[in-house]
């Protein structure tokens, strides 16, 4: 199962759970597996099916381009962060 | 990895557009021509904050020569909150806009309000004149920790603070409170035999990029718009472009221009969508350049901050805990790049219990934009200087202590996410082994400052085709705009496939329409991701070439190897064709060969890097004179060491501004009183010492040929290596930026500031 790290400014979500052991194939689906224990967290995450521009995922130490498309394998470590910035989006 | 057998990658060929840049044939945006130019300006606020009360642009367009006058009226007004726009990270697009040109409200000196376009510059200047703005002038607020207070002017009347994520509803200048954490560090600092504290400011400084911002546009009675501009991302151009305008993507074309400089402030769109706009309703091209008081006023400098350290140590200087609060100046509109510089200030070091509160917040100064590393140069100030401190009262070798806490390979960050593949320890090493670090100062007076830094670095989307010419030469087309090097850097990443020499490949730089997207020429991420790209394409033609050789050998192309630059057949070593004379036989053998690639490349290798400075404080005037200079970094593998060392010398000395002289300086009603290059003092050849540097080279594995970032590292340690040496030469902390002589002299007690 991949690990999912729960970044302080969303444990509101999860009850204060730090990490959680997710079944799941790509980001995608991983953000489903969320919200069905966590409901809500699917659209901290997301807008319009797809991850919030201000939000980066790492998976095992690599922030992904791809998005909800990432694969996440079975010993995977899963982070979301705040997307890098600076200043050039508006 | 093998780092020493490489033919090409690691030399130093004198880049492909040099000669013309020193000879003054390149073409930059100041000289684009066209026949019927016409030429526009911008009428700027003169007040910090107002609101608009009324904009009578009668006389100005019955002025004779004058073609046409828009207002921030005349642009389409766009829906609140972000918008997804495909090619880039979703913008808020109506702020984008308002920064362009305000609609209601001006909300900082400089910010635009009409524009002028006509037969000359000097007629469009005359006719600004002639525009009637009433405002209304409102409090402004330009302090950061002042913007956070409830009783702060608002700048934004529906801005409101998102807080840990959720949008908590309360109005304020505040618009984002971001909160960074791992382990404990109650816990943490409990343990702690030493806590050192201190708070930190820094002003905000200028990209300073030589080229002021410089775009030609032409609006055709088709509706096909063409733009001519030194931006770093003709992409990026023409998505923004687009959204602000509500036009089709497809109907823009950017033709890329070389480009003067752009260290992250030339990425967003300040002309462009203005200048199409004039064209369409002249049915001219139009061009417009600013000034550079209009650069200083008008465009993303980097924010300015207010910071806190606290770090805790044990006696053995193992560092326990650490925390850090951050409120960044964003300027009128959010996003400062706090959150980036909360993620990269610890990450020299390998500390369990991190907490971070950083804030992004409004102030009535030009909305800011990317400048190397954004955000990390300042965060790195505040935490480097914690450490000199906590050095000096453990009486700690400054290296030392930062080799015994320092983060390698799965070192956790303050996000959780573990660190790549680094060069850090080895840096150190180096560090500690130096010449310089183990020299004496020299003189009186003089101090000797230290500092670590650390940047991302970034990967993103790149596109390559090359083409090969029937003399076995390569034509190379990407979308990346050429700021430091990087045609002959990713041309060279070619010929080390093809086995040819770097001049062997002609790299062009493609408008829209002419290359797959490709993103900005920034993150440090060109010669990685366009060199994968150019790498990837290189090895798509290899693959076609052996095809062409297996037919003319009649056999299958299992049967053909490729070895610096001869095709052989492996059953038949006898058989044999150079890149060259493969090339000759295109045509006979199924028509030209062209090579491709777009790609994502995962494998970004993170950068560090380390900086020693030595300088000389006159006791008498506070001036300060760099004496000695060597800047440290893990590169990776330098695919052209001339061009990294490059960007590490400019890195250091822009840091060296930053720490010393540069500020925007305002007065009381909230007007920039430096605006120009006499009065915004950057450094000059004739105050700096020669930059030394060293590359540290730690292949990164995610890269074919071991490359990282290094465009952006380089800025990082300065501010805080300059105020550790200068702190060590005067024996009080300095914890504010610029330390410019008054700042000095007040340390020193010798005058009041």
């Amino acid at each position: 199962m991949a690990m999912v790290f729960i970044p302080p400014t969303m444990r509101d979500a999860t009850n204060g759970d730090e990490k959680v052991s997710v079944h799941a194939a790509n980001i995608g689906q991983l953000i489903r597996e969320l919200d069905q224990v966590y409901p809500g967290m699917a659209d901290r995450l997301c807008e319009d099916g797809r991850i919030r521009g201000e939000i980066a995922v790492a998976v095992d130490g690599e922030i992904t381009e791809i998005g909800m498309f990432a694969t996440v394998e079975e010993n995977s470590e899963v982070h979301f962060l705040p997307a890098i910035s600076g200043g050039s989006g508006t | 990895m093998a780092t020493t057998d490489f033919r090409v990658i690691g030399t130093r060929p004198i880049r492909h557009d040099g000669t013309d840049k020193v000879t003054g044939r390149a073409k930059y945006g100041g000289d684009t021509a066209a026949a019927d130019l016409l030429y526009a300006k911008i009428l700027r606020s003169p007040h910090a904050h107002a609101r608009i009360v009324s904009i009578d642009t009668s006389k100005a367009a019955a002025h004779p020569g004058v073609k046409g006058v828009i207002t921030g009226m005349d642009l389409p007004e766009l829906g609140p909150g972000t918008i997804e726009v495909g090619e880039t990270p979703s913008v808020n697009a109506m702020q984008m806009s308002t920064n362009v040109m305000a609609r209601t409200k001006v909300l900082y000196k400089g910010h635009a309000v009409a524009a002028v376009v006509a037969t000359s510059v000097h007629i469009a200047e005359e006719a600004l004149a002639a525009i009637e703005v009433q405002y209304e002038v409102l409090p402004h607020v330009m302090d950061v920790r002042e913007s956070m207070k409830d009783e702060a002017p608002l700048l934004l009347d529906g801005q409101t603070t998102t807080s840990l994520g959720k949008d908590t509803g309360k109005k304020s200048n505040i618009a984002t409170h971001t909160v960074f954490e791992i382990g404990d560090t109650s816990k943490g600092f409990a343990e702690a035999d030493l806590v050192v504290e201190n708070e930190f400011t820094t002003s905000p400084t200028h990209q300073g990029y030589i080229e002021p911002q410089s775009a030609m546009v032409f609006w055709n009675s088709d509706d096909e718009i063409t733009i001519w501009t030194s931006n770093q991302g003709p992409f990026g151009v023409r998505t923004n472009t687009a959204l602000l305008l509500n036009v089709p993507l497809s109907s823009i074309k950017v033709i890329p221009l070389e480009i003067g400089g752009g260290f992250g402030g030339k990425i967003p769109v300040y002309l462009e969508p203005v200048a199409a706009l004039l064209s369409k309703m002249s049915g001219h091209p139009v061009k417009m350049t600013l000034t550079r008081t209009e650069v200083l006023e008008a465009t993303g400098p980097t924010p300015g901050s207010y910071m806190k350290a606290k770090i805790g140590v044990k006696n053995d200087g193992t560092i326990v805990a650490g925390e850090a609060y951050l409120a960044f100046a964003a300027g009128a509109f959010p996003g400062s790049a706090v959150g980036a510089g909360a993620m990269c200030m610890f990450t020299p070091y390998d500390v369990e219990n991190l907490h971070i509160d950083a804030y992004d917040v409004l102030v009535n100064k030009p909305k800011v934009s990317a400048y190397r590393a954004p955000g990390a140069p300042q965060a790195a100030y505040a935490v480097e200087s914690v450490i000199d401190e906590i050095c000096g009262k453990l009486g700690m070798d400054r290296i030392e202590f930062r080799m015994k806490n320092a983060a390698k390979q799965g070192t956790r960050q303050v996000t959780g996410v573990p660190l790549g593949s680094v060069g850090n320890v080895e840096m150190l090493e180096a560090v500690k082994n130096s010449d310089h670090y183990n020299a004496p100062l020299g003189g009186p007076n003089r101090g000797r400052g230290v500092a670590s830094g650390f940047w991302f670095n970034a990967g993103m989307q790149s596109s390559a085709t090359l083409q090969v010419n029937p003399d076995g030469t390569v034509a190379q087309v990407t979308g990346s705009v050429d700021i430091g090097g990087t045609r002959v850097a990713t041309a060279m990443q070619a010929a080390e496939v093809l086995g040819l020499e770097a001049h062997d490949v002609k790299p062009v730089v493609a408008d829209t329409n002419s290359i797959g997207y490709t993103a900005v020429t920034g993150g440090s991420r060109t010669a990685f991701a366009t060199g994968w790209a150019t790498y990837q394409a290189a090895n798509d033609i290899v693959k076609q070439m052996k095809e062409r050789a297996a037919k003319l050998w009649e056999t299958d192309a299992s049967d053909v190897e490729f070895d610096e630059g001869t095709f052989t057949r492996a059953s038949n070593s006898e058989q044999e064709f150079t890149f060259k004379g493969l090339a000759a036989r295109l045509m006979e053998t199924g028509g030209p060969v062209v090579g491709k690639a777009t790609v994502t490349p995962p494998g970004v290798g993170a950068g560090f890097g380390h900086h020693i400075v030595d300088v000389e404080v006159d006791p008498e005037t506070g001036k300060v004179d760099v004496v000695r200079y060597t800047a440290f970094q893990d590169v990776g593998k330098a695919i052209h060491p001339s061009y990294v060392e490059g960007q590490i010398q400019g890195g250091a000395v822009q840091g060296i501004g930053w720490a010393l002289n540069e500020e925007y300086y305002y007065n009381d009603s909230g007007v920039m009183a430096n605006s120009s290059f006499l009065d915004y003092r950057m450094p000059t050849s004739l105050d700096l010492p020669m930059i030394d540097t060293v590359l540290i080279e730690v292949p990164n594995p995610g890269h074919p040929y071991g490359a990282r970032g290094v465009g952006e590292v380089p800025l990082v340690p300065g501010l805080a290596a300059l105020g550790n040496a200068v702190t060590n030469a005067i024996g009080t902390r300095m914890n504010q930026l610029p330390m410019k002589p008054g700042k000095i002299l007040s340390a020193l007690g010798e005058i009041d500031n």
